[in-house]
């Protein structure tokens, strides 16, 4: 994001012969970019007017299904924020990421599983007349959890799922280590561009299938259940905990943009955009491009575990369909929708689009009557959505946040005939201020 | 893969105090039916078919009075087919509409999805399909046939009748087939067929290239054994299965096939002439010979306004627990949850296959089991009609349920553990 | 199995002594006519048994009656007839063959007797029809026989092959003498000799004829077993674990069944004095080793029967000797029918190879026909084309809706092609057109535009069409399958596919090679400054190939459809698996792709080979390979070189 002070900072930009940019030696990342704090305090607004509607600690005017919606929603922008670092920022178009964003959901629901079905198991047990050894808890938890799905042992690859501490390391450590022997493998043999969506796109197949299995130990196709019931708080009403979550959320999806603010706005930032713009000159430079993609990938990943880690107790269920690949070309049509290479225009994008969907495929918005016809918007939201999409793609490749340039007055710069890089939809920021 | 398509774009979120306001409408204007079946998506296929059986059967008890003197209310809501919009669109009927009671749900993922949801506010849900059982919640009445309904009787009529001694169970890969196979490996073992005479395949949903296994199960035959085929496939993975059938010229003498997910409605999408003989077991066809079942049929074709369309069991199953429930509410003279509840175990209401289907203490019923033999029109010839089968919560033939039971009028308690005479939880296993 | 041999015993011997006993039938009929209303195979044996002796003339019709679906009760009087089909109604006639006018179905109730029953009347019928003078009875015995064969149909069967005419019949009858003959011939150098007469024979009736010869039973013994006939002698550890061994050792009463965790558990409750079981506090039993000694202490104090300890156990199965033997008393019969199995099995697997073989190519032609037409769109022009798949899914349902119009499925097949081609030929222009025109320069935004033509797409056809199946039925000429031996076979829907493809591959390279319009293809793919400079209109090429590649994605459809199922999900299974199979053969070479088919439907198949319980699996695994492949070639197989692999 660009401001008005950082014009006048660098006012010949991009002209030939002048110094790159020192970003180095700028003052602090808000002035740089007061879209932050506009971002930041638009969500402590938010967080505070839901909370005070709530039915929890409020008014009762949202209910608690709704509350779970939008901490979900939030949950969503998150995940909508690295892919767009990865892709608006450094134009890695992954369509995998939703398959990091449902492993963190896979590894917190193991906890919450095991842990809701270990205090079943032991009051249960402590009634038979003998206090339980450990095999009896633990074969007693492994037929409660398994014993849907036609089972009764433990797979090894829950032998963490008994501490929460240790789960959610491998909330961050499973994606994490997958993105970065995937990202290794990938970015070593130089895949790019279109080859590189359709690889991360197997990888998300092959994932999904192989969790369809009932073999896998995560028990196929029923997924993780009942993720909403945290352990040790049966008391508690939904709507207290959704209450918590959604503060959750909303405090990752802040520091995430923090976070991403800091990463873009440095040097690193210039570099993986120029990667972006033209990967050989960057490589030719002398930076290692590679390490820097390898380094975007895993972190995107991470980031997108963390969603994942706090969404899933929301939906209250994880199963495969989760991170089929079509929920990954979703996530991408977000971040376009709402302008590639422009944190704010991620979130608004995930945000506008997930609630106009559920908005439209709710079955509330009454029928339109042509005539005998009626159609509902049920049957043709989605018809819309496609539509929409490919005329933003066409007329408008910076989507929603197209409109904050206008705003602004910011141009697309004309370089009279050269072409823009690969790349038309990111925001250019340089050339932009011309 | 077709469960997985376009599910995050509807999981996203369900805008429900976006576009309305919480409704208070004055209490005991109308009688809320809250109705959570898929009308897009995957599933919405088979789901949309129960909406308007539901939507078929509010309207003429309304035309008849209605209930407790009031009018009763559909609620519809589409959860897509999407797991977690189930639990979403639960809680939304449950305290946004405060629905009395509602029917939906198709797969066994869209019902685990729901549970916690209906068990923390105490809400009330009628389950309308066959499935793998090892459950029994206080609110759930299951209407559908449970293993011991469709699946052991199935595999007794191989048994008894066909003389079958070697088995294959080819399904989907998915909870209900798994744990049906489960249940009928360990039942067949039981019944004296060894390990090595039982094959087990799993194939993905809509999975469309079988002439391998196919050739696999024919192979089977070569030991002299005679084989049968017992298939869990689901949906529309079923099409590709009988057309290479019919193709490798598996007829049913040789070679017979009885499905558990194949009923009228999937046999529309197909020729079925060459699939002649082939069986199925459920506890309702279409072609039924009982006056109940044709004025049934008769009101569902002028509903529905095609007389083309077909019925089927879960039909049946809603059109008994909405019958049932209905009954059970006016016994009670209240729609409260708990009321209803302890008013519907032992509720006795007529089968359209004849017969009377009666709600039991584990909120299962007693239902006749069918088998049919397809015919060349996409309709069953009914070739067997057991006596009325009591619903098992807990299948006798796995050892870890056998020692358990469901009894919510006497033991309270929908997994009770006859050994250590203890409830081992209260709440369902999801 | 018995009762059927009871019968056919009962009604060969009995049938001669009552002969002429018209009226009979009815009589057994009208006492047993609960039985026969609602028939088990279990029970109804006799009441068929005494049908098929009673002599009646009427007997035969009356069975077969039944065996059909024939023979109904008519509602008004509950009488029992016999119906034919008489152009929409029925005509029927009563037991003893008098007309007893026509009805329609609603007056009628059927008897459906179930398979079972049928096949014990086809049984019963034998006698009538073994000698039948209709050829088509006479095979139905011979059905009816082999599906059950019975010591006691051996002689009426040789009888029988002497008087037959029909020469296939002939063969027929005397191959299933054969298998007779080798189970039930009291004598064991004829059973040798049919053994042997049967040579390598893989047909699976042989094998399943051969194989209850071999069958074995698993016993466990102090030493060998006297008298029987030994199959092979068991090792522990390599034939059968430690518990499968004890477990044999209890059934035959060797052994005491040694003590599982829940009897412990259950003998401790049971013992509970004072808060303690066996001196031991209960609340320090939450340990399975402090059970064990709370339980040694009750065995000490005998309130507990001993269990076997695992020294016990281990000492037991020392002791014994465990063995499987053949159900089949006569050594030489054994003997003759493992050596006959043993060169049959080695055939076996070299067919099972080929066949493996042949499903193979027959996936891999599919894969390649669903890729043909993406490996012309992103092959040759970049243009990645995310609805390719709804394009395979239009071509089906044009297939659909023809097959509406035109009821002949040959004609209506000969129709859909081209037509199927025409329309999404047209929807790929306008695709090319309208959207991808605009996007050459941004691959990864052609991705996304098409991918929400897709899904537009996807769900206009769901609201157009429904989401249920709708049925694409092959003509009559495609159904059944080519089969060289029982293990060998291919369906010819699968042979049409396959053919298909073929022509694609040829057509493709016709185009390419030796066409105009090949020929700028290439140049505009190669360098479009350079051909538009030459006079080529690079805009009309894109626009051409496009509509080439989604046409073939049409036609593609309509095979596909015709195979498996047509809904508005079909093209979307496709889609990752073709743009797989193009990137691993290698972008931008018609050959490519079908090196990348090839592999990919060759080695889905030798995984599902591997482990056949679990196809997904196999999909797993396979898309696994093909991302490691990809690292080490990441152009793919076939790789272009120099000027055209452009970048």
């Amino acid at each position: 994001m660009t401001s008005p002070s950082s014009v006048r900072k660098y006012p010949t930009g991009g002209a030939g012969g002048v110094k790159p940019p020192a970003f180095t030696d700028s003052p602090s990342l808000f002035a740089r970019n007061p879209s932050v704090l506009i971002f930041i305090a638009c969500l402590a607004a938010f967080t505070l007017a839901v909370t005070l509607m709530s039915e929890a600690f409020g008014a009762g005017v949202i209910s608690t299904s709704f509350v779970k919606t939008l901490g979900k929603t939030l949950c969503l922008c998150l995940v909508a924020l690295a892919m767009d670092l990865i892709w608006g920022y450094a134009g890695i178009l992954s369509l995998g990421h939703m398959a990091f964003f449902a492993l963190g959901g896979y590894m917190i629901g193991m906890w919450l599983m095991y842990a809701r079905t270990e205090e079943i198991v032991v009051t249960a047990l402590s009634q038979g007349g003998l206090p339980a050894t450990p095999e009896e808890i633990s074969q007693g938890i492994a037929t409660q959890i398994f014993g849907v799905v036609g089972s009764s042992d433990l797979p090894l690859i829950w032998s963490l799922a008994h501490s929460l501490p240790l789960q959610l390391s491998l909330a961050l450590a499973v994606p994490g280590t997958l993105a970065l022997v995937f990202g290794w493998l990938a970015f070593r043999s130089r895949v790019t561009g279109v080859y590189l969506s359709i690889l991360t796109q197997a990888m998300t197949l092959a994932l999904a299938l192989y969790l369809f299995q009932n073999d896998s130990g995560l028990r196929g196709n029923n997924g993780l259940s009942g993720l909403q019931n945290l352990p040790g708080l049966d008391g508690t009403s939904q709507d207290i905990v959704s209450i918590w979550f959604f503060w959750a959320s909303a405090l990752a999806l802040g520091l995430g943009y923090l976070t991403l603010s800091w990463v873009v706005s440095g040097k690193f930032g210039s570099v993986i955009r120029a990667i972006r713009d033209d990967e050989a000159r960057v490589r030719f430079l002398g930076y290692p491009v590679e390490v820097y993609k390898l380094f975007l990938f895993t972190l995107t990943a991470l980031i997108a575990a963390i969603a994942g880690v706090l969404y899933y107790p929301q939906a209250g269920i994880i199963n495969p369909a989760e991170l089929a690949p079509i929920a990954s070309i979703y996530l991408a049509v977000w971040v376009a929708i709402g302008g590639r290479g422009r944190l704010y225009g991620a979130v608004i994008g995930a945000a506008f689009v997930s609630l106009l969907s559920s908005l439209f495929t709710s079955g509330r918005l009454p029928d339109i009557a042509f005539g005998p016809v009626a159609l509902s918007w049920v049957n043709w939201w989605l018809v819309i959505l496609g539509l929409a999409f490919v005329a933003v793609t066409l007329f408008a490749p910076k989507g929603i946040g197209g409109l904050f340039d206008r705003f602004q007055n910011l141009r697309t710069p004309d370089r009279k005939g050269a072409p823009l890089g690969p790349d038309d939809g990111s925001l250019q920021e340089q050339e932009a201020q011309q | 893969m077709n469960l997985t398509r376009r599910t995050l774009l509807t999981s996203a979120a369900a805008a429900a105090a976006l576009s309305l306001p919480r409704i208070s409408f004055a209490q005991g204007e109308t009688i809320k039916v809250g109705v959570l079946h898929s009308l897009s998506g995957t599933m919405a296929i088979s789901e949309t078919t129960l909406k308007d059986t539901m939507l078929m059967l509010i309207e003429a008890q309304n035309a008849k009075g209605g209930l407790l003197g009031k009018q009763l209310e559909a609620v519809v809501v589409d959860p897509a087919s999407d797991w977690p919009l189930f639990a979403e669109k639960a809680r939304e009927l449950l305290t946004v509409s405060n629905v009395d009671v509602m029917f939906g749900c198709w797969t066994s993922v869209s019902r685990k999805s729901v549970l916690p949801v209906i068990e923390e506010l105490n809400g009330l849900l009628f389950y309308p399909v066959q499935y793998e059982g090892e459950e029994s919640s206080k609110n759930v009445f299951y209407t559908g046939a449970a293993p011991n309904q469709q699946a052991i009787p199935a595999v007794d009529y191989y048994l008894e009748e066909l003389g079958v001694t070697k088995f294959a169970l080819l399904g989907t890969d998915y909870v209900y087939p798994r744990t049906t196979n489960n249940i009928l490996e360990a039942y067949l073992i039981s019944k004296g067929i060894p390990k090595e005479d039982i094959f087990v395949n799993y194939t993905p949903f809509g999975h469309s290239d079988w002439s391998k296994i196919v050739g696999d199960v024919v192979a089977l035959g070569a030991d002299g054994k005679k084989v049968g085929v017992i298939s869990t496939i689901n949906g529309d993975a079923n099409i590709g299965f009988y057309k290479e059938l019919a193709a490798a010229g598996v007829t049913a003498d040789t070679l017979p096939v009885v499905a558990f997910s194949v009923g009228e409605e999937e046999l529309s999408g197909l020729d079925t002439t060459n699939l002649a003989g082939h069986l199925a077991a459920w506890n309702y066809f279409m072609s039924a010979d009982t006056p109940e079942n044709a004025a049934f049929i008769a009101a569902w074709k002028a509903f529905i306004k095609d007389d083309a369309r077909v019925t089927n069991d879960p039909m049946e199953a809603h059109y008994i627990g909405f019958n049932m429930w209905v009954n059970a509410v006016t016994a009670a003279g209240t729609t409260d949850v708990d009321a209803v509840s302890a008013a519907m175990i032992g509720q006795e209401f007529p089968n359209l296959t004849g017969g009377m289907a009666k709600m039991l203490p584990n909120h299962h019923l007693t239902k006749p089991v069918l088998i049919g033999e397809i015919r060349a029109d996409g309709q069953f010839d009914i070739i067997s009609q057991t006596d009325p089968v009591p619903g098992d919560a807990w299948t006798d033939y796995l050892p870890e349920s056998a020692v358990l039971e469901a009894d919510w009028a006497e033991l309270k308690c929908g997994m009770y553990n006859t050994e250590t005479q203890t409830c081992v939880q209260l709440k369902s296993n999801y | 199995m018995r009762l059927t041999a009871l019968i056919v015993a009962a009604t060969l011997w009995l049938a001669p002594a009552l002969a002429f006993a018209e009226g009979q039938a009815a009589q057994i009929i009208a006492e047993n006519r609960d039985q026969i209303e609602k028939p088990s195979r279990q029970t109804i044996g006799p009441v068929i048994t005494a049908l098929a002796a009673s002599g009646d003339p009427m007997a035969d019709d009356i069975l077969s009656a039944w065996a059909d679906k024939r023979l109904v009760i008519r509602k008004a009087d509950n009488a029992l007839l016999l119906a034919t089909p008489d152009g929409d109604g029925l005509s029927l006639s009563a037991l003893d063959g008098t007309p007893a006018g026509t009805a329609t179905k609603a007056d009628l109730t059927e008897l459906k007797p179930n398979a079972g029953v049928r096949g014990l009347i086809a049984a019963a019928l034998v006698q009538f029809t073994l000698t039948d003078p209709d050829p088509a009875r006479r095979a139905a015995a011979l059905t009816s026989i082999a599906r059950d064969p019975t010591a006691e149909t051996l002689e009426p069967l040789r009888a029988a092959i002497e008087t037959e005419t029909d020469p296939a019949l002939k063969a027929q009858k005397q191959r299933l003498e054969r298998f007779l003959t080798l189970r039930f011939d009291p004598d064991p150098e004829a059973r040798v000799a049919a053994i042997e007469s049967l040579g390598s024979d893989t047909a699976l009736d042989v094998r399943a004829a051969l194989n209850p010869l071999v069958a074995t039973t698993r016993i466990a013994g102090a030493g060998a077993p006297q008298g029987q006939n030994v199959a092979r002698s068991l090792t522990i550890g390599r034939d059968l674990n430690d518990s499968e061994a004890y477990a044999l050792l209890v059934a035959a009463n060797l052994a005491p069944a040694r003590l599982t965790l829940q009897e412990q558990r259950d003998a401790l409750l049971a013992n509970v004095v004072n808060g303690t079981i066996g001196g031991i506090p209960v609340a320090e039993l939450n340990t399975q080793a402090a059970r064990d000694r709370a339980y040694t202490a009750l065995e000490a104090a005998g309130t507990v029967a001993a269990a076997a300890t695992d020294d016990e156990a281990k000492a037991a199965l020392a002791a014994h000797r465990f063995f499987d033997v053949y159900v089949e008393p006569d050594p030489t019969v054994t003997d003759a029918a493992r050596a006959a199995l043993t060169r049959i099995d080695r055939k076996v697997s070299v067919m099972q190879a080929a066949d493996l073989g042949l499903d193979a190519l027959s996936l891999a032609a599919i894969f390649f026909l669903a890729a043909i037409g993406l490996a012309i769109t992103f092959g040759v022009m970049g243009v990645i084309n995310m609805a390719h798949g709804e394009f395979i899914t239009m071509g089906a349902y044009t297939g659909f809706v023809v097959q509406l119009f035109v009821p002949d499925y040959t004609l209506s097949i000969l129709i859909a092609l081209p037509l199927a081609f025409v329309v999404t030929f047209g929807a790929g222009v306008a695709m090319e057109r309208l959207v991808i025109r605009h996007l050459y320069k941004r691959p990864l935004e052609t991705l996304l535009a098409t991918f929400g033509i897709s899904i537009a797409l996807q769900q206009i056809l769901k609201n157009v069409f429904g989401t249920q199946a709708r049925p694409l039925t092959a003509p009559g000429w495609l159904d059944g399958s080519l089969t060289f031996n029982d293990v060998v076979s291919i369906s010819y829907i699968r042979i049409a596919i396959f053919v298909l493809a073929l022509v694609f591959l040829m057509f493709f390279l016709y185009l390419m090679k030796r066409t105009r319009l090949g020929l700028e293809v290439r140049a505009v793919t190669q360098n479009p400054a350079m051909a538009a400079s030459m006079g080529i209109n690079p805009d009309r090429i894109n626009m051409l190939t496009f509509g080439l590649g989604s046409g073939i994605a049409g036609i593609a459809g309509v095979a596909i459809g015709l195979y498996a199922k047509v809904t508005s999900e079909m093209g979307a299974d496709y889609i990752v698996q073709s743009f797989m199979t193009v990137v691993v053969g290698g972008v931008g070479n018609v050959w490519g792709t079908l090196a990348g088919a090839t592999m990919i439907g060759s080695l889905q198949k030798l995984i599902e080979f591997l482990n056949p319980s679990n196809t997904l699996a196999a999909q797993t695994y396979m898309i696994l390979f093909i991302i490691l492949f990809i690292q080490f070639r990441p152009r793919g197989i076939i790789a272009l070189r120099g000027r055209a692999a452009g970048d």
